[in-house]
């Protein structure tokens, strides 16, 4: 089975986030890591791997750290990479990277393709279903279960109040939510295998796009933080009275109850 | 000169620091009252490649140098010494011989089970007369026909009861001193070796401390460790690079000690403050840095110098001494910080520094580290 798995390098979900002087992200001194909800979709592919064998490809876009990313998957058990590396693509929109990722993936064979349900830094989760449509297969968001038997999966997906179960023929995009599985942390020996795995670096001429007319078809013209938290409030008083008067803040002030 | 840690080395420590948060963390508490061995994690150790990250591949290992083996052993330490001593032990002590002395057919009977952590491994060395001078050895090994007979005890033996294989040393020829002795690889469930009672510890609880008890043992004399007479040189090297993992241990000890007294220092407030605002506290905490800073290097240096093949004995010796002393000083000023909190076992540190004592005692006391370091530098000069 040729499984391959879109991958997005993110900030660690503990970084803090400061905007630089122009007002943009300053990435700079951020540690980074594999998208978790993509983390779900490689330990499915090697299961399925494991299941039917085949090969696992890690499909990602990306400047000089992005191959960081894809050798954490490597040491997890995927068999290659693909990384599209492009000038063109220093901050592309969600067109661009569905436009991208789904021609890098025309060139290699696959027969499911599998990716985070969502991106946890821009959080537009567009980018999967786009990139499915682009490849004119079929896609399922959000899956929590999954198995695979006689060129179909069978998906369990989170909906609003519950789940929905969905059978799709194959190949097929898959958005993997949390539950779907644990990511396994990445053996000693798969660390030490993963620097012989073969990382393929293509720019946009090499996947058929030309750079020259390739810009983003969305812009962002402002980000900004959220508001600083305040701090704690304390309820004085007898505990009973103190409750009730909790209640009353949690549900008239915060609107959180 | 280059003081970085390759992109392998980063990715090991992460790796372990997640296992060791997600996984050694949660009822660390409990195992440690209990003194409860926590074989389901030896389990994931050995899934992993903890087992046997130095040894070649081509007999179950990772094939990885000694800088990974120092931040495996660290990591875990970090959060659990108890866990980090029971890895250091397997691999140090009783593979790592097994690797450096053993035949082949020695290496794939025992050491590869050992190197993919299907087997865990001990060393029976210490007996009550024979501690720091291990030549005291009273357990004795007889041959006879195809077999050696060994009859004696053993005592403090880390990993006993649950390791499958142990180094044996005996004594074969008494007028020989030393010279007389020799190392035997021995299974359990072999009839006549039996374990005595497990010792109740002070710190370290939840890894193994045994008595091992030999009555007429028979064992193959194919199970011969090296040769007769090799047995106290084969300690001494094994102990060299053991050596490496406890000052390891003892870095990881350091380490999380330290985390959780500046992580204290930044919440609790007293007259208006947190600790960390005040000098007093700064001091203490910028001496822990300083201390652990150079036990790293003098660690790193070791494994660096076990990488490379060359001597490291002298070097071990130091990083031992030097990594023990520091974990003990952090862990006491870890409490100190704490207060009342750090006394209690709502806090890890009085836990840090009920483990930190064993690492200036076992493996060569202190005291034996600096005999060691003058023998070597008195000869060089």
């Amino acid at each position: 089975m040729n499984i391959v798995v879109c991958v997005k390098q993110t900030f660690d979900t503990e970084a803090k986030i400061v905007l630089d002087g122009s007002g943009n992200i300053d990435g700079s001194a951020v540690k980074l890591v594999i998208n978790p909800y993509d983390e779900y979709a490689i330990e499915e592919a090697l299961k399925l791997k494991e299941k039917f064998g085949g090969d696992v490809t890690l499909v990602s876009m990306g400047g000089e750290r992005a191959p960081e990313a894809l050798k954490t998957g490597f040491a997890m058990g995927a068999d290659r990479g693909v990384l599209v590396t492009d000038p063109a693509l220093e901050d592309p929109d969600e067109w661009a990277c569905a436009e991208v990722l789904a021609k890098a993936i025309s060139q290699i064979p696959y027969d499911i393709i599998l990716t985070g349900r969502v991106a946890i830094d821009d959080g537009s989760g567009q980018v999967a279903v786009r990139m499915a449509d682009a490849l004119g297969v079929p896609s399922v968001s959000c899956i929590v279960e999954l198995s695979v038997e006689d060129g179909k999966a069978v998906a369990r997906r989170e909906i609003d109040g519950g789940t929905e179960l969905v059978e799709v023929c194959l190949p097929a995009v898959l958005t993997a939510q949390k539950g779907l599985n644990i990511p396994r942390l990445p053996s000693m020996a798969g660390i030490m295998k993963a620097k012989n795995k073969e990382l393929k670096k293509l720019s946009l001429a090499d996947v058929g796009i030309d750079a020259s007319g390739f810009s983003r078809k969305m812009s962002v013209p402002k980000l900004s933080l959220p508001n600083p938290r305040k701090g704690g409030k304390t309820v004085p008083g007898e505990p009973a009275e103190a409750a009730k008067e909790l209640a009353r803040l949690l549900r008239e002030e915060a609107k959180a109850i | 000169m280059n003081f970085d840690l390759n992109e392998d080395h980063l990715m090991m420590r992460e790796m372990v620091r997640n296992f060791a948060e997600q996984e050694i963390a949660p009822g660390i508490e409990e195992r440690d009252e209990l003194e409860e061995f926590p074989e389901e994690l030896w389990k994931k150790c050995g899934e992993l490649g903890l087992a046997g990250v130095t040894f070649p591949e081509e007999y179950g290992g990772v094939g990885a140098d000694y800088i990974s083996y120092g931040i495996t052993i660290e990591e875990i330490s970090r959060v659990d010494a108890s866990l980090g001593v029971t890895v250091s032990a397997h691999s140090s002590l009783c593979a790592n011989p097994i690797n450096i002395f053993g035949t082949d057919e020695q290496k794939k009977k025992f050491l590869t089970p050992l190197a993919t952590g299907e087997k865990l491994g001990a060393l029976g060395l210490t007996e009550s007369l024979a501690g720091t001078d291990a030549s005291g050895t009273q357990t004795t090994a007889v041959r006879d026909g195809d077999e050696y007979v060994i009859n004696g005890s053993k005592l403090f033996i880390t990993n006993g009861y649950y390791a499958d294989t142990y180094i044996v040393t005996a004594q074969m020829d008494k007028s020989k001193g030393h010279k007389g002795i020799a190392a035997f690889i021995m299974e359990k469930g072999t009839p006549g070796f039996t374990f005595g009672k497990k010792e109740k510890k002070m710190g370290i609880r939840s890894s193994a401390t045994y008595e091992l008890s030999f009555e007429d043992v028979r064992i193959p004399a194919s199970n011969l460790l090296g040769e007769e007479g090799q047995g106290f040189k084969i300690a001494m090297v094994t102990l060299d690079y053991g050596r490496i993992g406890i000052a390891s241990q003892a870095l990881g000890i350091a380490q999380g000690a330290y985390e959780a007294a500046i992580k204290y220092s930044k919440e609790r407030k007293q007259f208006g403050k947190t600790l960390s605002e005040f000098q007093v506290t700064q001091f203490k905490l910028a001496d822990m840095a300083l201390q652990i800073e150079a036990a790293r290097l003098l660690v790193y240096q070791a494994c660096q110098l076990a990488t490379e093949h060359k001597p490291v004995s002298k070097h071990s010796a130091m990083a031992k001494l030097f990594a023990a002393e520091t974990c003990n000083k952090v862990a006491t000023q870890a409490v100190q910080i704490l207060g009342g909190y750090g006394y209690t076992r709502e806090y890890p540190v009085e836990r840090y520094m009920r483990d930190a004592k064993i690492t200036e005692i076992y493996e060569g006391t202190s005291e034996a580290q600096r005999m060691v370091i003058a023998s070597h530098i008195l000869k060089e000069f």
